[in-house]
């Protein structure tokens, strides 16, 4: 689907990508305690002593983590192991105290799945699919602060214990553009799943970039692994340095060393963390404190049940059902958020207008995806912020519709109630924004203004057609823009004879 | 199976374990010694038996969802966590200067 390749000296190379996403399981408490989970609480109030890896304590796993990552499982269309395991990995930093983190290595919640992306928004049938290799349930570490004191880095163990997934991609996608879709697919559809709520800059998502480069055809290169990368654009920012890093260190004469790197955003570079080199040999084993993990096909049978309708599915109703073109099918549904917008307010548009949905989508879309968006860029805000709620949106559009206010007007409409937060209905009567349709009042201008312009009403006449559109704007304008188009149209060709 | 006495240092390392280079001399052996007790274990025929994962026939309860259901297992008790810390301070452990 895409050709990218780096050129070097030698001739192109084609770049190897995998992403290893670490996404926090939306939950309560943590994955193996009763401690809460909410970010920005004071320094170590979300602790249990199982969390602080006090002597005698034993985790007992929470059934709404393991629930999240199998809806998730099931959302990628991959196996879901109705027995696996959990594991020690064993490595000792300041984070960590309980001296290993409980992973799941050899027998992992989530196996084999997949998921489609997207490069091209105008081309949405043009998909390639991404192979997941397994999701993983594990716990998170606590957060170190270096910057607090002059000798001392200190510790908050909030995080400690809550829950992860960590999905795990194949090797297969092949440029920076591939590495960004499937990161922006995965967060959405996590977040029409709701196992995570994507929000990288929390930290609640982040990413391993695996980068490995090669002549095109020819076998997998050496990789590197670049640690908690937290956005889409750093992901693809570091695959596009890493790529051309190893490419120059090659063909130097240099080897590339499989090795774990460190991205600084401000320089835009990756660097080798030298320190990590001995800490890859972790030591798994079995953890000896919990049973094996056995779920029941009730329990599945809820987890499926429960999903919601996912993006691919819904962007192919939107299509299909409510004829919307592939496009705005696409902005659409790309966003959960969206997504629920747009069907609340062709709910309530539906319910307004009397007609069905499919009739009233176009209208909507359309005006969500101009006059809405429009407006809330420039206001800087978002959906969860927006100013209009779907139900105001739609009392707008139903005015629209039955011919009420013209599609002029109602751009209008719609600033003042961003202004004022007043219904759209209450607008246009207290403005007198109505549409007329008095034939009279309409007739009377356009007579006005083929008296004034004698010379283009002969130009017209003539055969210089284009004209009429000026006659329209001139008739609109003397109307204030109120006049009913379509009238404004009829009657200004029956006078032009 | 048997180690060397690089292993054994290396493994000690990763333990954060401090063994001199004479203990090394006597723990190799040692811990050879106990690998081959444990290896005599590769003389029973398993084929066809699947692996023990646990001592009980039992497999795993799973919690709700509930925060601070159980003190004993809750959070909000930042006093209790911090309260053996060498260094607590502000509510955070202080621990020795670690950063890449």
């Amino acid at each position: 689907m895409t050709n990218y390749r780096i050129q070097g000296a030698t001739g192109e190379w084609e770049v190897v990508i995998g992403l290893e996403v670490h996404a926090q399981v939306t939950s309560n408490a943590k994955l193996f305690s009763g401690a809460a989970t909410a970010f920005g609480a004071e320094p170590n109030s979300q602790v249990s002593l199982v969390d602080a890896a006090m002597p005698g304590m034993l985790p007992v796993p929470n059934r709404e983590c393991i629930r999240q990552a199998v809806r998730t499982g099931m959302a990628i269309d991959a196996q879901i192991n109705k027995w696996s395991r959990f594991d020690r990995k064993n490595y000792f930093y300041a984070d960590l105290p309980q001296g290993y983190q409980i992973s799941q290595l050899y027998h992992p919640l989530v196996g084999e799945g997949r998921l489609d992306i997207i490069l091209d928004d105008k081309d949405p049938e043009n998909t390639k699919t991404i192979g997941i290799e397994r999701i993983h349930v594990e716990q998170d570490a606590g957060k170190l602060m270096h910057d607090q004191h002059p000798t001392m880095s200190y510790v908050d163990l909030n995080r400690s214990g809550v829950a992860l997934m960590e999905i795990v991609s194949r090797p297969d996608m092949r440029s920076p553009a591939e590495a960004g879709a499937y990161l922006r697919k995965l967060r959405a559809i996590l977040r029409y799943v709701g196992s995570c709520d994507g929000n990288m800059e929390e930290g609640s998502m982040r990413a391993d970039v695996n980068v490995s480069v090669r002549k095109p055809g020819e076998p997998f290169g050496t990789r590197t692994e670049t640690k908690n990368v937290n956005s889409v654009r750093f992901v693809m920012a570091v695959v596009e340095g890493e790529a051309r890093r190893q490419v120059d260190l090659i063909e130097d004469g240099g080897k590339v060393v499989q090795e774990t790197r460190l991205y600084d955003p401000d320089r835009n570079e990756t660097r080798s963390m030298r320190s990590k080199e001995d800490a890859h040999d972790y030591r798994y084993f079995p953890d000896p404190d919990l049973l094996p993990l056995v779920l029941e096909d009730d329990f599945l049978a809820d987890c499926r049940a429960s999903l919601p309708e996912l993006p691919d599915a819904k962007r192919h109703r939107y299509e299909t059902a409510l004829g919307l073109s592939a496009y705005n099918a696409g902005v659409l549904t790309a966003e959960v958020e969206t997504a629920r917008w747009f069907e609340a307010l062709l709910e309530e548009s539906a319910a307004r207008q009397g007609k069905p949905e499919g009739e009233v989508a176009k209208q909507a879309a359309n005006w969500l995806m101009s006059e809405l968006f429009g407006a809330l860029n420039r206001l800087g805000k978002s959906l969860e912020t927006s100013p209009v709620s779907p139900a105001q949106a739609a009392e707008l559009l139903a005015l629209v519709g039955d011919g009420t206010i013209s599609g002029t007007i109602a751009k209008q409409v719609f600033e003042k109630m961003l202004e004022t937060g007043d219904g759209a209905g209450a607008i246009v009567e207290r403005e007198g924004l109505k549409q007329t349709s008095d034939t009279g009042a309409i007739d009377a201008a356009i007579a006005k203004i083929l008296a004034d312009n004698a010379d283009k009403v002969e130009q017209y006449r003539g055969g210089k057609e284009a004209l009429f559109g000026f006659f329209v704007g001139q008739t609109m304008k003397a109307m204030a823009g109120k006049a009913n188009p379509q009238l404004v149209n009829e009657l200004l060709k029956k006078a032009l004879g | 199976m048997s180690v060397d006495k690089a292993t054994v240092a290396k493994i000690a390392s990763l333990a954060r374990i401090k063994v001199s280079d004479a203990e090394l001399e006597a723990i190799a052996p040692e811990l050879n010694q106990i690998l081959a007790w444990v290896e005599q274990l590769g003389e029973v025929d398993v084929t066809g038996i699947e692996p023990m994962t646990a001592v009980i026939p039992n497999t795993l309860r799973l919690r709700d969802d509930v925060v601070d259901a159980d003190p004993l297992t809750g959070g909000g008790r930042g006093d209790a966590v911090l309260a053996n810390a060498p260094a607590a301070e502000h509510g955070f452990f202080g621990v020795p200067k670690v950063i890449e």
